[in-house]
């Protein structure tokens, strides 16, 4: 399986935001794209999601399912978090589980990957920020994408929980997977490739 | 299938909930036409004449009122990204989102319009046919401003955007349900014409409402 941007080119409300950008991404890999604020990091993961269009070049994926695009092969967390506050921790979960097309989820399994089983059957509504974060980084633990678009992941997260994010992200690389991350600091990825944005 | 059953429970599920809208238009029905009859007066016959209009009016205006949370609260807390990353047609998932919609804020006006014709004086034999009216015409009212919606998505407070954009297109089905309606309570003219054409007009929304939403939405995220 491998990723590949060639030549890409983004423009946001009239102003490019970075041009002729190359990179190549394998199974097992992972990405750290870095670089000043406003360089384009979660453009470029935006890009890849499919939610936005490069103004030129194009991106490809070779080795996945044939039959799905490269943006329902991912698994994209940003800086929303794409929690109800009227919907408990499990209610939220689950829905995206069978939204993303999960046959039999075990949610409590996948909430204790992040350490919220205690809290399932709270609302969403009084979630700390960092506990907001911990529920969308436990989709990627309940159904299987290959592909992880993470958009600074371990930010409002405690030490503990940056220790189990980087452990998800090391048994998804093990299993092939890739990831994609935009950040400012190590994210826990001895091994990642950096892709550095805005580089003179 | 299961992605789209699951998607209609949640949106029903989040409507019904604390800071949902689910009753807010038929709330706001209720006092459209509760306060008509304190403002025409006690004359009998002209209620029961303009009964039919009233009650098509504050149903459109009630169905409007709801409608433009119905892609911004995705679109805010980024659940819409994810929706259109996800292997359902964006197509279905905006047809889903707007049944789900219709079943909170459209069924109930026509649930506890035959209650409320009781305050305009329309006849007991036409509350029928006039619940009928709403049944299959409130569904156009939904599809028509799910375009809407979704055109103005992007912007903050684009509800007045949102009323500018989808009340010329429910001209037609105002008419069309207004007249089936005055056709059942008065005559001359058959219930039947006027009641087809509010199908077709509900069908054909039915149809082409969640294609032009899913193009709106592509064009407008970016």
């Amino acid at each position: 399986m491998h990723l590949k941007g060639d030549n890409l080119a983004c423009v946001r409300g009239g102003r490019e935001v970075f041009a002729g950008l190359d990179f190549g991404l394998s199974g097992g890999e992972a990405l750290l794209i870095t670089g000043r604020n406003g360089a384009g990091k979660s453009s470029l993961l935006r890009l890849i999601a499919g939610l936005l269009r490069p103004s030129a070049g194009g991106l490809s994926l070779s080795g996945g399912d044939a039959d799905a695009t490269l943006a329902e092969q991912a698994h994209y967390v940003g800086h929303q978090d794409a929690i109800k506050p009227a919907l408990s921790v499990d209610e939220n979960l689950l829905f995206w589980a069978e939204f993303l097309g999960v046959g039999q989820i075990d949610v409590t399994a996948a909430l204790a990957a992040v350490d919220l089983d205690r809290l399932a059957d709270l609302p969403a509504a009084y979630l700390s920020a960092g506990q907001r974060r911990r529920l969308s980084i436990a989709r990627l633990a309940a159904a299987p994408r290959p592909i992880w678009l993470l958009d600074e992941p371990t930010s409002a997260l405690d030490a503990p929980s940056q220790a189990r994010l980087a452990g998800l992200m090391r048994e998804h690389l093990a299993g092939g997977g890739m990831i994609v991350a935009a950040a400012h600091g190590p994210i826990g990825l001895e091994r990642a490739r950096e892709l550095k944005l805005g580089a003179p | 299938m299961n992605a789209l059953l699951a998607l209609l429970i949640r949106d029903i599920r989040l409507s019904v909930r604390i800071g949902g809208g689910a009753l807010m238009g038929a709330l706001f029905f209720l006092i459209v036409v509760v306060m008509v009859p304190f403002a025409v007066g006690p004359d009998l016959k002209l209620l029961a004449q303009i009964g039919p209009a009233i009650l098509w009016l504050g149903a459109l205006l009630a169905s409007l009122l709801a409608l433009d949370r119905l892609f911004a609260m995705d679109h805010d807390d980024g659940s819409l990204d994810l929706i259109m990353m996800g292997r359902m047609p964006l197509e279905l998932a905006v047809a889903a989102k707007a049944v789900a919609h219709w079943i909170t804020t459209g069924l109930p006006l026509v649930v506890i319009s035959p209650v409320l014709a009781l305050l305009l004086n329309v006849d007991l034999r036409a509350m029928g046919p006039l619940a009928l009216t709403l049944l299959a015409g409130t569904p156009a009212l939904t599809f028509i401003g799910l375009v809407g919606a979704a055109l103005s998505v992007t912007l903050r407070r684009g509800g007045l955007l949102l009323a500018v954009l989808v009340l010329p297109l429910t001209i037609p089905v105002l008419i069309f349900g207004v007249a089936a309606a005055n056709a059942a309570i008065a005559g001359p003219t058959p219930f039947g014409p006027a009641f087809t054409i509010l199908c077709a007009l509900s069908l054909a929304s039915l149809v082409l409402g969640p294609f032009a939403a899913a193009a709106a939405l592509r064009n407008g995220l970016e």
